[in-house]
């Protein structure tokens, strides 16, 4: 387990920092890398999409399937042949960011708990790509598909299932039949079919889920393939002739990659490598694991059922039901296996204000480990503790940058479960309770370890999105900043101008009127 | 408005992106097997013979009129052995046991093997009952092998039994 964790922490690292760099031109929106999932599905619509014209245009026979493909290629290279090579390179490009996906979830050990499922249904997803992407191969019906044909069956024949080897349908030209390919094409369908419904389970427990990347991103990546598409177009290999092994051939390392693998190692130790990876991804999540941080927990009399919860959550555990004391009214359920420990949910209820009167403040939907309680009484605490001229309160996340590096005389710091779980109110009460200005700092956009925090966070204190942060707050004193684990020189850059920035404008800025709730009763 | 900083950037992760795919969906080039090399390909499915007894009067007089079969055959296969030689040395050897639960499929081989281009003297005996002594099938033929050909030694008893094609 040690080497396996300082493998997985290496290769997050190691994934952050790329992620890092591609947020520079990219953006965190527009960044490839933080949304792999979304990139494979947009190359999946373009291989489906691609692949019915191919469909249309395909002569099954033996004489013609690799004359009508090949037409393609040639006589109508403007449209077939560019549609050609996008279902080859977008095929390329799935499994490229399929198996780059799947490096990613497990360096952010996104494999285990609340992700079991949507883990544990992505496995088969990988065996349906790349049985849906060699059988496409094999439809061109040249010396690649020869090639393909001939070493996935000698590879199915090694396991005791077929009474008489498959390989024998590829022995000799009169072999096979206008039949095969028919049979090919039906599989070739029935597959990305399959592929697709185990996309749906594969997702089926997260909510908010980015079908497709950006409208920047698509244009991009669409653009870049059709440059390639123009500028190495895909075309055929020499029609098939099983009297022949094929000479050199230009194969397509991304899908059958596995072919060379066979002929330098063997069967025996292929499908050793593809069963054991396989029951080790399914067996990873069943092993050992951190303790699962404390669920959220409904308080049913402060929860007036009104959703935002329900509709924050990133996995879908909050559902609403009637409550059970209210006749009329409804309230939300957390369902522990799905929930994320993230808090997102406290943040987003209308009842999580600091400014309510109770002595022990009481929320809808709260964290047992970071009660709203706890974090007015944090706050109250870190608020009574500033001193100097400027006084700012660091709202931070425990999944970005550290946070604690910037506590001093006057910085007080707060870092929370996931900066989600911050109810804007608390901008307002830190302002009118002593502060001059207040940060607000989580993941880099896309990054977040929970999914959605980040964004949740920035839209409900850019007033986008309920709860919000109060019109009366200016603007002025509270700073948004997305820093990662690596951002914390930058973070506290960031401090540093804000402060200044307060100093200097001070008798500019409005200030909010204070507010102690132990003197008033109303905000 | 993206900086032009960025979209440099982005046109050139763009292009390696498309570099990187347009490289590996067709390089580096794969060679199975070297120029000068052609490939022998042993397969074949045969059913193995069976010991049969032809049953005697009185015994068929014993069963219903509708299961009096003169032969009782069991319903197990015989393995059946092979050897293949290549230029008088020894290539390939094997017992192919019968499929299935009762033994009662066929049995089956599939070996690759690749020969230097040029003439060979090819020789594969096939018993297909070890009952028996020797070989009842054998087929042996000067063959000149072209660079990647490949020659198929197969059995069908349609066909006079194992036959090169």
């Amino acid at each position: 387990m040690n080497l396996h964790h300082t493998l997985r922490s290496n290769a997050q690292t190691l994934f952050q920092r790329i992620e890092e760099i591609f947020d520079v031109p990219f953006g965190g929106d527009n960044n490839p890398l933080r949304h792999l999932g979304a990139m494979a599905l947009y190359f999946l619509w373009i291989v489906v999409g691609t692949g019915l014209y191919l469909y249309t245009v395909l002569d099954t026979s033996i004489e013609g399937v690799h004359s009508s493909i090949g037409y393609l290629s040639v006589e109508q290279w403007y449209l077939g042949g560019i549609l050609r090579s996008l279902h080859r390179y977008s095929t390329d490009g799935f499994m490229l960011v399929m198996m780059l996906h799947l490096v990613r979830e497990w360096a952010n050990r996104h494999y285990a708990g609340f992700r079991l499922y949507s883990w544990m249904t992505g496995v088969p997803l990988i065996w349906l790509a790349y049985g849906a992407g060699i059988g496409g191969y094999w439809i061109v019906w040249d010396q690649l598909a020869q090639f393909s044909a001939t070493a996935t069956t000698e590879l199915l024949d090694w396991l005791p299932f077929f009474s008489t080897p498959t390989a024998r349908n590829f022995l000799a030209p009169d072999s096979i039949n206008d039949r095969f390919f028919t049979v090919l094409i039906f599989i070739h369908i029935g597959v990305p079919l399959l592929l697709i419904l185990a996309v749906w389970a594969h997702l089926n427990r997260i909510t908010k889920v980015d079908y497709l990347p950006s409208r920047r991103l698509m244009l991009g990546t669409i653009g870049a393939l059709l440059l390639l598409a123009l500028v190495k177009p895909a075309v055929s290999n020499a029609p098939a002739n099983l009297a022949l092994v094929p000479p050199e051939l230009r194969i397509d390392w991304f899908v059958l990659f596995i072919h060379p693998l066979t002929d330098f190692t063997s069967p025996g130790f292929i499908w050793l490598l593809l069963l054991a990876g396989t029951l080790l991804l399914f067996v990873l999540p069943l092993l050992p694991q951190p303790k699962a941080a404390p669920v959220a927990v409904v308080n049913a009399a402060n929860c007036n059922g009104c959703s935002r919860c329900h509709v924050d959550c990133p996995y879908a555990a909050i559902t609403i039901a009637p409550h059970p004391d209210r006749p009329g009214h409804n309230i939300a359920v957390v369902d522990a296996k799905l929930c994320a420990s993230c808090g997102i949910c406290a943040g987003s209820c209308p009842s999580s204000t600091p400014f309510r009167s109770q002595e022990n403040l009481l929320t809808g939907i709260d964290m047992p480990q970071l009660t709203v309680d706890m974090l007015r009484r944090q706050l109250e605490s870190a608020l009574s503790r500033l001193s100097g001229t400027t006084r700012i309160i660091v709202f931070g996340c425990d999944c970005g940058a550290d946070v604690k590096k910037l506590s001093a005389p006057d910085t007080a710091v707060i870092s929370l479960i996931c900066s989600g779980l911050l109810p804007p109110s608390f901008v307002e009460y830190a302002l009118r309770g002593g502060a001059d200005g207040v940060v607000v700092t989580g993941c880099r956009p896309g990054g977040c370890h929970f999914r959605l925090g980040e964004r949740w966070t920035a839209e409900r204190l850019t007033r986008q999105r309920a709860p919000q942060l109060r019109a009366r707050v200016p603007d002025e004193r509270l700073l948004l900043v997305s820093a990662s684990t690596h951002d914390d020189l930058s973070l506290a850059q960031a401090l540093l101008e804000f402060r200044a920035r307060i100093a200097t404008q001070a008798s500019s800025i409005d200030r909010l009127p204070p507010y102690s709730r132990r003197t008033s009763h109303h905000a | 408005m993206l900086k032009p900083a960025a979209i440099v950037g982005q046109v050139i992760l763009y292009g390696a992106f498309a570099t990187f795919i347009g490289y590996f969906a067709t390089s580096p080039k794969y060679h199975q097997i070297p120029d000068d090399v052609a490939l022998i390909k042993l397969s074949i499915a045969h059913l193995g013979d069976r010991e049969c007894r032809k049953r005697s009067a009185e015994e068929l007089d014993k069963l219903p009129r509708n299961m009096r079969a003169p032969l009782e055959c069991p319903r197990e296969r015989s393995d059946i052995k092979l050897e293949v030689d290549i230029d008088g040395q020894p290539a390939f050897r094997t017992v192919m046991h019968p499929t299935g639960l009762y033994k009662d499929g066929v049995s089956v081989v599939y070996k690759r093997f690749e020969a230097k281009a040029g003439t060979h003297q090819l020789s594969v005996r096939m018993n297909d009952n070890l009952v028996k002594p020797g070989f009842n099938f054998v087929k042996e033929a000067e063959v000149t092998l072209k660079p990647a050909q490949v020659l198929v030694i197969d059995f069908n008893p349609d066909k006079g039994g194992l036959f090169f094609q």
